[in-house]
């Protein structure tokens, strides 16, 4: 039997605004993006008879979801045989996935997927009083219970203790983890949308105010405003599409193998990556010398320092070695990294950005910021210390 | 303990009371599996390793080891001010066990992965909240209050 991956592919790709505090109600950055995809992929609404998104509507979500597959659905009127959201799935990406599932199953030949984030918005109209926080005064519970009575609040420290202990096994140095950032930044410049495009140096990197030892404030992601969204298609349906052809899947990683926890399981790497790195390539004859580019999950740099070494793209602890420098990993080196500045730099996306930007590239699309050499293989990732996933996407055939 | 930091704490329920508020008495305290002696934490009602559902609370010697570590400089919640340290420790009875914690009574600078720890508790409300200070530094600056 012919693997799944290889009955979909990608038609259509859509952005709305990206930036800090558009202001926008986060259904009509939803609205713009979809409708983008449909219409990038020579499609009508009519032809959409599936859905799919990363978290959904989460109560108390706050600017994390800006629209549910419910509200979606219903506000373009979609008359979908299959939808389906959540959080807890293999990854922002793993919604990809579970399209590829509903195409591959016959459920769906065309299936609208999105995430969208209001992050910046929703903060403003908090600290205006326009939004009141309806969550404090309670007691925690569901996992945060563990952490947040140490203040130990934010991702950023939790994944700062992972880095840390990277650290003190490896001998890995900031200078190197910050080429990720710095790699970042540069590619963010021929960005349209990327929300910090201003150069940055190594030494503007290691002088950044610090946020938690020993992640720096351009260690951790930018939260912005932001729709993102793509078409799913039967492969068979390509031809009839825009282009008339798509992006292909190769393989997916969403293997669940460890500790679903912030600090019992290897803390050396952040967990849910292991997983996934191990099944995607479990699923492909192509190796590591054969992808053209990796848009890593940075939102925080170690993140892509984790997925990088997890790939097997170097040895074991040896990630520092590979980033020294950063030549390996520009846009013209031997392994293109978060090509579009990645969520450090263009903005958090959430996970979305980095299937974006390999999608991008793979049709040749990509403009000032293009790989060179005709690239025909990337990986994209989404993920890190919660279950993540891994794709590996093919130039249209 | 010196000042009383007002905190964001647990909803206590039967499965995590116990640990909560284990320090009332200054012991920590985890679940253990009657039939093979695994540490289990969080509690959950069944052992990770022989799925048996017979569990006892058992107290453990508070002694840890700091095994990832980082100096928070932001603020998150406007009640705990920065800088503190987090840190993951290591219950010396079974290295798998692990608390995000604080690290007290040790100057930054000293911190070093792989440290001896030993528990103290801080009460906030009904709540024992486990911290961890380098081994024997409390004892030495209890001996000096005296």
């Amino acid at each position: 039997m012919e693997k799944f991956e290889y009955s979909s592919v990608v038609t259509g790709m859509g952005m709305s605004d990206i930036g800090r505090r558009l202001m926008r109600d986060p259904m009509a950055l939803t609205v713009d993006a979809t409708l983008a995809a449909i219409a990038d992929a020579g499609l009508t609404r009519d032809d959409i008879d599936g859905v799919c998104t990363y978290p959904g509507m989460v109560p108390g979500a706050g600017g994390f979801s800006g629209a549910g597959a419910h509200d979606l659905i219903d506000t373009l009127r979609l008359k979908p045989n299959w939808h389906n959201s959540g959080l807890e799935q293999a990854g922002q990406l793993g919604s990809i996935v579970a399209a590829m599932m509903a195409v591959a199953t016959g459920l769906c030949r065309h299936v609208l997927c999105f995430r969208t984030v209001w992050e910046a918005t929703y903060v403003q109209l908090q600290r205006t009083g326009q939004i009141r926080y309806s969550g404090g005064g309670g007691r925690l519970s569901g996992g945060m219970e563990w952490r947040i009575p140490y203040g130990a609040a934010s991702a950023a420290n939790w994944i700062a203790m992972y880095c840390s202990r990277y650290m003190h096994e490896y001998g890995l140095t900031k200078e190197q983890l910050g080429q990720i950032a710095v790699n970042g930044r540069k590619n963010a410049a021929l960005t349209s949308y990327a929300v910090y495009k201003d150069p940055m140096t190594l030494e503007d990197y290691l002088s950044a105010r610090m946020v938690s030892t020993p992640l720096g404030l351009y260690d951790c992601d930018v939260p912005c405003d932001a729709s993102v969204a793509f078409i799913i298609s039967h492969k068979d349906t390509a031809k009839d599409c825009r282009r008339g052809r798509g992006v292909g899947f190769e393989a997916v990683g969403t293997a669940n193998t460890e500790r679903v926890s912030w600090d019992q399981g290897d803390l050396r790497y952040l967990t849910g990556i292991d997983g996934p790195a191990k099944m995607l390539w479990s699923r492909t004859d192509l190796r590591q010398k054969d992808i053209d580019m990796v848009q890593l999950y940075d939102g925080f740099s170690f993140n892509a320092l984790c997925w990088l070494e997890k790939l097997g793209f170097c040895g074991e602890g040896e990630a520092g070695a590979f980033l020294e420098g950063g030549q390996r990993i520009a846009r013209d080196g031997e392994l293109p990294l978060n090509t579009n500045g990645g969520q450090l730099s263009a903005g958090r996306l959430h996970g979305y950005g980095f299937l974006h930007e390999a999608c991008v590239q793979l049709l040749g699309e990509a403009g000032a910021r293009q790989v060179p050499n005709n690239p025909q293989t990337a990986i994209a990732t989404s993920g890190g210390g919660v279950p993540g996933s891994a794709l590996l996407l093919t130039a249209p055939r | 303990m010196s000042k009383t930091v007002k905190r964001p704490l647990p909803m206590l329920t039967d499965s995590n009371r116990f640990f909560w508020t284990s320090g009332a008495d200054g012991i920590l305290r985890f679940m253990r599996c009657t039939a093979c002696r695994n540490y289990i934490h969080p509690p959950v009602p069944v052992c990770d390793k022989c799925l048996s559902m017979e569990q006892e609370v058992v107290a453990v010697s508070g002694r840890a080891t700091l095994a990832a570590v980082t100096v928070n400089h932001q603020m998150w919640i406007p009640t705990i001010e920065p800088p503190y340290v987090v840190g993951i420790v290591e219950i010396e009875e079974q290295a798998s066990v692990r608390l995000t914690t604080n690290i007290v009574n040790c100057a930054e600078a000293d911190l070093r992965i792989g440290m001896a720890l030993e528990v103290q508790f801080e009460e906030c409300e009904d709540v024992f909240l486990p911290m961890f200070k380098p081994a024997g530094a409390g004892a030495k600056a209890q001996a000096r209050e005296s």
